[in-house]
């Protein structure tokens, strides 16, 4: 599905990513591991298509396709959806509203009319109960006001409602206290299926206790050093990053 | 002096007409420039009575003393008001045989707001059909309004037909004397509307979409004047999405509210003047008065979407005279590329208990500069004032700016006045997150301009809320870039 090729990317003339490779089939959960700094949300916010980021070298494809020449919502219809570390506040804008423009919006480039709103509203109803998010929350607006918790649960509130084919959750666990994580992950799992993909981002093991991974890279310095299966993350949780960085200089 | 305004009315009605001369022009539009002449012709034009005619005399008299004001956050070249010609015939002939004469970046906006093919036709000037759906629901809305005692009709018709109503009233609230271009205005007025809702009447309908087909080609000296009798309650709207093209530069229109006691009147505006082209050519002058007086228990709404000409210059008020009465005013002003905006409000509280509301929504984008001026006033007298007022600012870019200057003038100790402002900006990170959910960037501010602009385009009309979110979105496309 995700097809990521000598991958190099820059920020300001800073390079960030150093040549990463991956590949990401259907139905998978892959965890990228690292310490702050070792280029994991960069790599999100590049698959994104995120425009202050530069790619000097190598390519990204999904189902065969090179995403390089698109824009950041032709990625979006084409399946790819990013869960924000720190989503942003639209005031005004209710949840329903925004991910009614945003489903819409969609549709159109798929050559589909609007949803009907009966359909839409059925839609909010069943995703809402699978997440056990209060209807009242969605008649707020955008991730004001919101609770740390709240942010990152209505984050994956959108991944339900949009069903992309690809999920980035970047450090979806962050500022959640274990309650909340729970949901969170309860709700990501719900989500799985063998059709679509989801690439967790995190900084701790923690995380995929309840998101159990296929796969686990660990990045240090924009670059893939290691990759395992999920008991890489216990490995990780006892040595620490430093493991790496010693292992990567040896 | 003890000189009643009655005493003035019986000498002018006995005292020979002393300036019986006038320039009889023929052609439909006069020379250019101002004059006494001018004005009695125009009045003669419209076959004014004398009352009538002595009354914009008075208005030039004080307008030719009176110097035009500089105090607004607003940079233009001054009109000459004698390369003006303050009259054109109201009836002009259609300009297009069919639609498909007509400019069609013109047409493909009236598409994009949705507008009916007929509507269209009228408001680019194609000649219509005489069956047409719009006449025949113009003419059952005249006569729903007849039943109920409603007179809506042309300030001329009025001043002919209903001539003790614009007597006693006109120039009551916005006196000849107020300001440069009420003055202009009182002088020239070319026509305007005149509306009355008789007492203990709930006009049955928003006045508005008859308003839209009969008066779609606006004049440059507009005069309004709107009242509701006690315990009466009026929608009014005014304007309208559609791109208006006119040809004259300057446009000062005179806008009177009274609001008898216990009556409401609603009084909604859309402006969307030529606003000038990119690089800032062109684009009408707006200046405007408008005023709104509250008897005992009335309220007047005024709510604006301000999105077209060049230069701004408008503070819709409220005269809070009546104990208990409220005014309130919501307005959205959009500026781009080289447009300048000056607007707000005035609240004048002079009875007890009074409450004002003032929600002010600027946004800016390109070049533009957009400033919120608003005065809240408390007198001795008005025990118990209380006033809320917001106003939010939001900027597009690095080369627009947003003003605001509120003026607060409280005599009374027992007054309470509140006022909040932000000033945001439309982030990168706002549209990253939008275009990750697969919404473009043109459509992500629309998302975030309508977002922060709800409250007001709340307090629309249903049917023209609708409108009006479509018109902020075509205002500000391009803008980021």
């Amino acid at each position: 599905m995700l097809e990521i090729k000598n991958l190099h990317a820059s920020v300001e003339e800073k390079d960030i990513l150093k040549g990463i490779n991956l590949e990401v089939k259907p139905g998978e959960v892959h965890a990228i591991m690292g310490p702050n700094g070792s280029g994991k949300s960069t790599l999100a916010s590049v698959i994104a298509g995120k425009e202050e980021f530069e790619v000097e070298k190598g390519s990204i494809s999904l189902n065969g396709e090179d995403l390089e020449e698109l824009a950041p919502e032709e990625r979006a219809h084409k399946g790819i959806f990013l869960s924000f570390q720190y989503p942003v506040e639209i005031p005004g804008v209710s949840v329903t509203n925004f991910m009614k423009t945003a489903i819409n919006e969609s549709r159109k480039a798929r050559g589909l009319d609007d949803m009907p709103a009966n359909q839409m509203l059925k839609l909010i109803r069943e995703k809402s109960e699978m997440l056990e998010i209060d209807r009242k929350f969605l008649s707020r607006s955008l991730n004001e006001g919101f609770s740390g918790g709240e942010k990152k649960r209505n984050e994956i509130f959108q991944m339900a409602m949009m069903e992309p084919k690809l999920a980035i959750l970047d450090e979806t666990d962050s500022g959640l206290d274990i309650d909340a994580l729970r949901i969170v992950a309860n709700g990501v799992n719900k989500l799985r299926s063998k059709d679509n993909a989801i690439i967790v981002i995190t900084h701790y093991q923690r995380l995929l206790e309840y998101i159990v991974p296929d796969f686990v890279h660990v990045l240090h310095d924009g670059k893939i050093v290691k990759s395992g299966t999920k008991e890489l993350a216990l490995e990780l949780e006892d040595k620490g990053y430093d493991w790496i960085k010693q292992e990567t200089v040896v | 002096m003890a000189y009643t305004e009655e005493e003035l009315k019986k000498e002018l009605e006995t005292k020979e007409y002393e300036y019986g001369f006038y320039t009889d022009i023929e052609s439909d539009t006069f020379p250019k420039g101002l004059s006494e002449d001018i004005v009695i012709a125009i009045s003669q034009k419209k076959q004014e009575p004398e009352w009538m005619t002595e009354w914009r005399l008075e208005a030039f008299r004080v307008w030719k003393e009176m110097e035009e004001p500089e105090w607004a956050n607003v940079n233009y070249d001054k009109p000459n008001f004698q390369d003006i010609s303050y009259y054109s015939a109201p009836n002009k002939k259609p300009k297009y045989n069919s639609l498909d004469e007509v400019d069609p970046e013109l047409l493909d906006t009236f598409k994009r707001l949705g507008i009916s093919l007929d509507e269209q036709k009228k408001l680019a000037g194609v000649a219509v059909d005489i069956v047409m759906d719009s006449v025949s629901v113009a003419t059952t809305f005249k006569k729903t309004l007849a039943e109920k005692g409603i007179i809506f009709c042309s300030i001329s018709e009025a001043i002919q037909e209903h001539p003790e109503l614009v007597k006693k009233y006109i120039g009551t609230v916005v006196p000849r004397k107020d300001n440069f271009y009420a003055a202009l205005n009182s002088a020239v007025f070319s026509d305007g509307s005149f509306c009355y809702i008789p007492k203990g009447v709930r006009c049955p309908m928003e006045l508005s979409t008859y308003f839209r087909i009969n008066q779609a080609g606006t004049g440059q000296f507009e005069r309004t004047l709107v009242i509701a009798d006690e315990g009466s309650y009026v929608s009014y709207l005014e304007g309208c999405t559609a791109p208006s093209r006119d040809e004259n530069q300057l446009h000062a229109a005179v806008v009177e509210l009274i609001a008898l006691d216990d009556a409401e009147i609603k009084y909604s505006t859309v402006q969307n003047w030529f606003p000038g082209d990119k690089d800032g050519k062109g684009g009408v002058f707006n200046f405007v008065t408008k005023r709104g007086l509250c008897e005992t228990n009335a309220k007047i709404s005024w709510t604006q979407v301000e999105t077209g000409s060049a230069v701004t210059w408008k503070y819709p008020s409220c005269v809070l005279k009546g104990d208990n009465s409220i005014g309130e005013f919501y307005s959205i002003a959009v500026t781009n590329n080289f447009q300048q905006a000056d607007t707000g409000t005035k609240m004048i509280h002079l009875g007890k208990n009074t409450k004002s509301t003032i929600i002010s929504k600027g946004i800016s984008a390109g070049q533009s500069q957009n400033s919120y001026r608003g005065l809240v006033q408390v007198n001795s007298r008005a025990e118990n004032a209380r006033n809320f007022s917001q106003c939010d600012s939001l900027l597009m870019g690095n080369k627009c700016g947003a003003h605001t200057f509120p003026y607060i003038e409280a005599k009374n100790k027992t007054a309470q006045i509140e006022h909040e402002a932000t000033t945001s900006k439309i982030g990168e990170d706002q549209i990253f997150y939008c275009n990750q959910r697969g919404i473009d960037t043109e459509k992500a501010i629309a998302l975030i301009v309508n977002g922060f602009s709800k409250e007001v385009l709340n307090k629309l009309p249903m049917e023209f809320a609708v409108e009006a979110q479509k018109l902020l979105e075509i205002s500000l496309e391009g803008s980021v870039g």
